[in-house]
């Protein structure tokens, strides 16, 4: 007991701003809630699950070039090719769409491939070469659909988009949703599902592997990471084949959730920086080394959650962007409140 | 040869990319003579016509690279351009520019001052910066054009020809021999090497670095102000969005130019040859008629093509 | 010649660097279970020598020979596989991972492929109590640590891939004394346990004292190996240097006290600070001595105006005076200079041209209305490369091009052209080889002649003996001791770094 207190002491204080984002998060979701006329309710949870998952997926996909002192501006661009891409394959058969969902994440996780060999191998500074590789994947994208539309299957869209009650009833599983004991879950919105599951099964083993160490260790000392041995080489290639596993997820889930693809470059854009947004809000040092993939979901999660409140209090929409900013300004000025209590001035420039 | 391998490492971006400027101007002839007979890119006129609506790009970079000097970033460009734009058009009369460059100003100044006393990363704050301008900008005109039309003098500067030539391109010369000369002759322009190095053994050299990065944001600021103004000149008024073509190629001119992304090193006149690059690659796409598909394509690779190859020569002299 | 005995052996080993060559035809060899000092001047090799033997850098050319094998390593794990293992001078830890992380870093303990943190933290538990560091929480980030913990972490890891061969770089230089022992213990038992050590360090005592065999380098090339007592100090000084060396400080003036210039009254600072008085003349070299960490180079850095929040007051020519940034501590009002710790982070732009870096400080002194002149310009730089003989190919080359002695020459121009009447000294001495340290002592000297008043803070009694006319002695915070004149001996000194009041010598 002694030692789980002990440890949650030392979690906390090392990782500040991610418990902070969090305890930001929640506060904020609750009184969104209890501000909702139907707050607290399936319907709304899955609504703002859908809202929420693609720039989470985003900005967990920018968290790994993030963590290793680099950036990737590619990752709204690569989430826009792939969407484009699904919006080709992702219907016919089960099987047809099966293989269509794999080939669209595939073709992000190649294209972050690409990212990484091209920094590693190419000696280029991540975000010169990634804003470059970024207009490559746009036009892509622009080629595989010139114009907006597309075709998804109808039953996928509806199953993936709401809760999993719906899930079971459209693919008739447990009694078509009414087995007694899937009412305890019933109520979870599949895309939660999805993303809590991809995190887990990638981030907790990426965590606690050699390759994700290497990864933070790049970001925090990478001469010292070299010396000792370590993969680097490889880690920071990994570090954005996985940015572009994320960024191919979040593009597969935007087409399935519009049912089209679009190659629009503004939208691209904004994805990009607001992925930068999260990650910052979530915890992760932009310097690298610190930080982690579900601080920057929960830094998404807050992102969204604060535009959802501009529906509820009736503000006019026009007034998003100011806020955005302001919530962005306000959020890395209070962590940046630490340096005006700096008492050595050198301790600035680290 | 050996020239190219005796030659100060800061200089061989800037031939290189001089000697692509030749390729492209090259390129885009030999495919003119072919389709059509006649070799516009090698007419004045047509170059002349290229670098005014260059010049835009050339102001905006000008000043950002005081600021990529120092190691940050000012992503805040594309709306503290439309923000003087829309400024200006709107206080309208002999104000106007004054307006809108005191509004870069500003807004330099509020980026400088984040990024140098609260310390936070330049990359999230001009992010945060440019987000609420373009909140406010919108708030200001409720989301569309706004009616008022650019100055006589502004249009002036914008479109207007002296001698044949445009005076756009008179005010983006005035601009470089301002940066570059700051950066080549003053202290101020030494203590941002210095302070683009290393901070740290900057500020204990007694250089004021904060003071440094203040500065910096607000030429940056200045200068795409300044952008603004003329871009609302040249098309007759302000426009929501007409900041957004800028960032992007603003940083690739920079860094093709030799200046680099981490700060310390880099000339002025790289950045010059840089726009030149970016913007005579888009009038051959142009000519070509390339789809808007083939141009990002193209515009990636080339970026891509010439830092790789900048890598190569850099990797021979250490 | 027994070959079972000869663990490491280089064999007609060239290293080029470009134009240069770092190591000429060296062959040398590293016995079992001796402790081999590697003595030689900065730039003569020592580093690449290292180097190649642990991994980092590949040979030009000749035979690397590890146990009878002759071996290429491409990479240090390679050269730690083969049980090679070096503690770099620079430290290699990840400051953003925990200390057991860090211990274990590129191999640690694994369950179902993935990383067992509980046992990482045993074996790092384990490993840092033979070391004498259950003090060290094996949980915390290194980025936490101090200087001298983490060096003893950074001794931890080496441990932790049982080395066969251990490489220590000026591994003791930011450790406590009582640290310094456990190494020199634990150093004893590896030796014991048939374990070599190389051993590089600038500190001739700590030599004696550990080593079996010694090996001179200079310009890249073997000079001589012999055993410990074989040869007089002075003779492998003049080994290192190749000429004689007369006395190493130049003598000292009598000093005569009159008012002093800077005045420190009751300073204090956080917990590093605690209410130091101190006082400082003209043409006077007053030495802050003591053990490493008592406040010393906080000290520094206040007077310079780098800290915020100090109490106390500080007195120059009389009036009080507190810079609140190096700026205005530069200015005419308060005129000082500080030479900082690490000259290469803080001291130096390093791709910066030399030029750029000696008017960094000055550039009030050589432009008009902020504009720089040409001509100031180059003849400041001109007289500072003169007076310091800073050996430079060109003006316009980059400073990291230069030695580290002539680049902390550089720093120490770069100060002296804003003409300070105050000079702090952080160490400045610190990694130098021998020929500019006897330069820098000698220029310390004539700028106090020339009625600077100078604060020298040092690691290496031995300086502090013979450059100073008044040593204080820091011991937690404050100054407990301050030695002038003949009673500036090393065992008053020690005595007095401890705060042993039994020693009588306390002025």
């Amino acid at each position: 007991m002694n030692e789980t207190i002990d440890r949650l002491r030392i979690s906390l204080s090392q990782n500040r701003g991610f418990y902070g984002a969090l305890l930001g998060l929640v506060v904020l979701y609750l009184i969104y809630n209890s501000l909702h006329p139907r707050g607290f309710s399936s319907a709304v949870l899955v609504q703002n699950a859908n809202e929420s998952i693609v720039i989470a997926f985003i900005a967990i996909a920018q968290t790994f070039p993030v963590l290793i002192g680099g950036l990737d501006l590619s990752v709204g661009a690569v989430m826009t090719l792939t969407a484009t891409i699904a919006s080709e394959l992702v219907n016919g058969s089960p099987g047809h769409m099966i293989a269509g969902m794999f080939l669209t994440v595939l073709a992000g996780t190649a294209f972050g491939l690409m990212n990484g060999l091209i920094v590693v191998y190419g000696r280029l500074q991540p975000i010169i070469a990634t804003l470059a590789t970024g207009a490559i994947a746009m036009g892509l994208a622009l080629f595989v659909r010139p114009q907006p539309g597309g075709n998804i299957d109808g039953d996928l869209n509806w199953a993936l988009t709401n809760s999993l009650f719906d899930f079971a009833e459209t693919y008739h599983l447990f009694d078509d949703g009414n087995a007694a004991w899937f009412q305890i879950i019933a109520w979870i919105p599949v895309p939660l599902v999805i993303l809590f599951g991809i995190l887990a099964l990638v981030w907790v083993p990426f965590k606690r592997s050699v390759t994700g160490r290497t990864v933070y260790a790049i970001g925090s000392a990478e001469g010292a990471a070299y010396m000792s041995g370590l993969p680097v080489a490889r880690a920071k290639i990994i570090a954005f084949t996985l940015a572009g596993f994320f960024a191919g997820c979040g593009g597969l889930f935007l087409a399935i959730q519009t049912s089209s693809g679009n190659a629009d470059i503004a939208q691209a854009g904004s994805y990009t920086l607001n992925s930068i947004a999260a990650v910052v809000i979530g915890g992760t040092s932009l310097m690298g080394g610190i930080g982690g993939a579900v601080g920057s979901m929960i830094g998404a999660l807050i992102l969204r959650v604060i535009s959802f409140y501009f529906r509820i209090l009736s503000i006019d929409p026009l007034l998003q962007s100011l806020v955005e900013g302001i919530v962005l300004l306000s959020a890395v000025s209070l962590g940046a409140l630490r340096t005006i209590q700096v008492k050595n001035r050198l301790d600035l420039f680290r | 040869m050996s020239m190219l391998t005796k030659m100060n490492p800061e200089n061989k971006p800037i031939i290189i990319a001089s000697g692509f400027v030749v390729l492209i101007l090259a390129v885009g002839t030999i495919y003119t003579l072919s389709t059509q007979g006649s070799a516009p890119l090698l007419q004045p006129k047509y170059l002349l016509q290229q670098l005014q609506t260059g010049s835009f790009l050339g102001i905006a970079a000008a000043g950002l690279m005081t600021v990529i000097l120092l190691g940050h970033i000012d992503l805040s460009i594309p709306w503290t351009l439309t923000a003087s734009a829309m400024i200006a058009t709107t206080v309208g009369g002999h104000l106007a520019i004054p307006a809108g460059l005191a509004v870069g100003l500003g807004i330099g100044l509020f980026s400088g001052l984040g990024v140098a006393y609260l310390r936070i990363p330049s990359m999230i704050f001009t992010l945060g910066v440019n987000s609420v301008m373009q909140g406010l900008m919108i708030a200001h005109t409720g989301g569309f054009a706004p009616q008022t039309a650019a100055t006589p003098l502004m249009r002036f500067l914008a479109s207007e020809k002296i001698l044949g030539i445009p005076v756009a391109i008179f005010v983006w010369a005035g601009v470089s021999v301002i940066i570059a000369g700051i950066l080549r002759f003053t202290s101020f322009g030494r203590s941002i090497y210095a302070t683009g190095n290393s901070e740290r053994a900057a500020y204990l050299s007694g250089i004021r670095t904060r003071r440094v990065v203040v500065g910096a944001f607000m030429i940056s600021g200045a200068c795409a102000g300044l952008a603004g103004v003329l871009l609302a000149g040249y098309s007759t008024q302000a426009y929501q969005g007409m900041g957004n073509a800028f960032l992007l190629p603003s940083i690739a001119a920079v860094v093709l130019g030799g200046t680099h992304i981490l700060g310390g090193r880099g000339r002025y006149i790289g950045t010059f040859i840089g726009v030149l690059l970016i913007v005579l690659l888009n009038s051959v796409l142009s000519i070509m008629q390339m789809p808007e598909a083939g141009r990002q394509v193209i515009y990636g690779t080339v970026i891509i093509a010439m830092l790789l190859v900048y890598g190569r020569t850099g990797r021979i002299t250490s | 010649m027994n070959s079972i005995q000869t663990l490491v052996e280089l064999k007609n080993i060239s290293k080029n660097f470009s134009e240069t060559h770092a190591l000429r035809d060296v062959s040398f060899t590293c016995k079992k279970g001796s402790v081999h000092a590697i003595l030689g001047e900065n730039g003569a090799g020592k580093s690449t020598l290292i180097k190649i033997i642990s991994g980092v850098l590949k040979p030009s050319s000749g035979d690397l020979i590890v146990k009878g094998q002759p071996v290429q390593f491409s990479k240090p794990s390679e050269a730690a596989k083969a049980g090679i293992v070096c503690i770099f001078q620079e430290l290699s830890l990840i400051p953003d991972l925990s200390v057991a992380a860090n211990i274990s870093l590129a191999n640690p303990p694994r369950r179902f492929g993935l990383i067992d943190n509980r046992v990482q933290n045993k074996t790092a538990e384990s490993l840092l109590a033979k070391i004498n560091c259950e003090d060290v929480d094996p949980r915390a980030l290194v980025r936490e640590l101090s200087l001298s913990r983490r060096q003893m972490v950074e001794i931890a890891k080496a441990l932790g891939k049982n080395p066969e061969v251990l490489i220590l770089d000026e591994a003791t230089s930011a450790l406590t004394s009582r640290d310094v022992e456990t190494v020199y213990d634990l150093i004893g038992n590896l030796r014991d346990d048939g374990v070599s050590c190389l051993f590089i360090s600038h500190r001739m005592h700590e030599v004696e004292k550990l080593c079996d065999t010694l090996s001179v380098f200079r310009n890249g090339q073997h000079v001589e190996t012999f055993a410990k007592g074989e040869r007089s100090d002075n003779d492998i000084v003049r080994l290192m240097i190749g000429r004689e060396v007369g006395a190493h400080f130049p003598p000292k003036p009598v000093y005569a006290r009159s008012n002093p210039h800077l005045e420190i009254k009751n300073l204090t600072w956080e917990t590093s600070i605690k209410g130091v008085n101190l006082d400082l003349g003209k043409g006077e070299i007053v030495g802050l001595g003591g053990l490493d960490g008592q406040g010393q180079k906080e000290l520094l850095l206040a007077l310079f105006g780098v800290l915020r929040g100090l109490d106390g007051q500080v007195l120059i020519g009389g009036k009080p005076t507190r810079p609140n940034s190096p700026a205005a501590a530069k200015s005419d009002k308060s005129s000082i200079a500080l030479v900082p710790e690490d000259r290469k982070t803080e001291g130096l732009m390093l791709p910066m041209s030399i030029t750029d870096n000696l008017i960094a400080a000055s550039f009030d002194q050589v432009s008009r209305y902020g504009f720089i002149s040409r001509e100031k310009e180059k003849a400041a730089v001109a007289s500072g490369l003169a007076k310091l003989q800073i050996k430079a190919g060109h003006a316009s080359d980059a400073v990291a091009t230069l030695s580290g002695g002539n680049q902390q020459k550089v720093v120490i121009a770069k100060w002296l052209m804003t003409d300070p009447d105050i000079i702090l000294l952080n160490d400045p001495t610190r990694g130098i080889d021998v020929g500019t340290k006897k330069e820098i002592y000698k220029l310390m000297r004539e700028l106090a002649d020339a009625g600077k008043a100078i604060l020298f803070y040092s690691t290496d009694y031995a300086e502090l003996i013979g450059c100073c006319n008044r040593v204080a002695i820091m011991y937690d915070g404050a100054v407990v001791s301050e030695l002038s004149g003949d009673a500036i001996t090393e065992q008053a000194i020690v005595a007095a770094s401890l705060n042993m009041k039994t020693s009588g010598t306390a002025a």
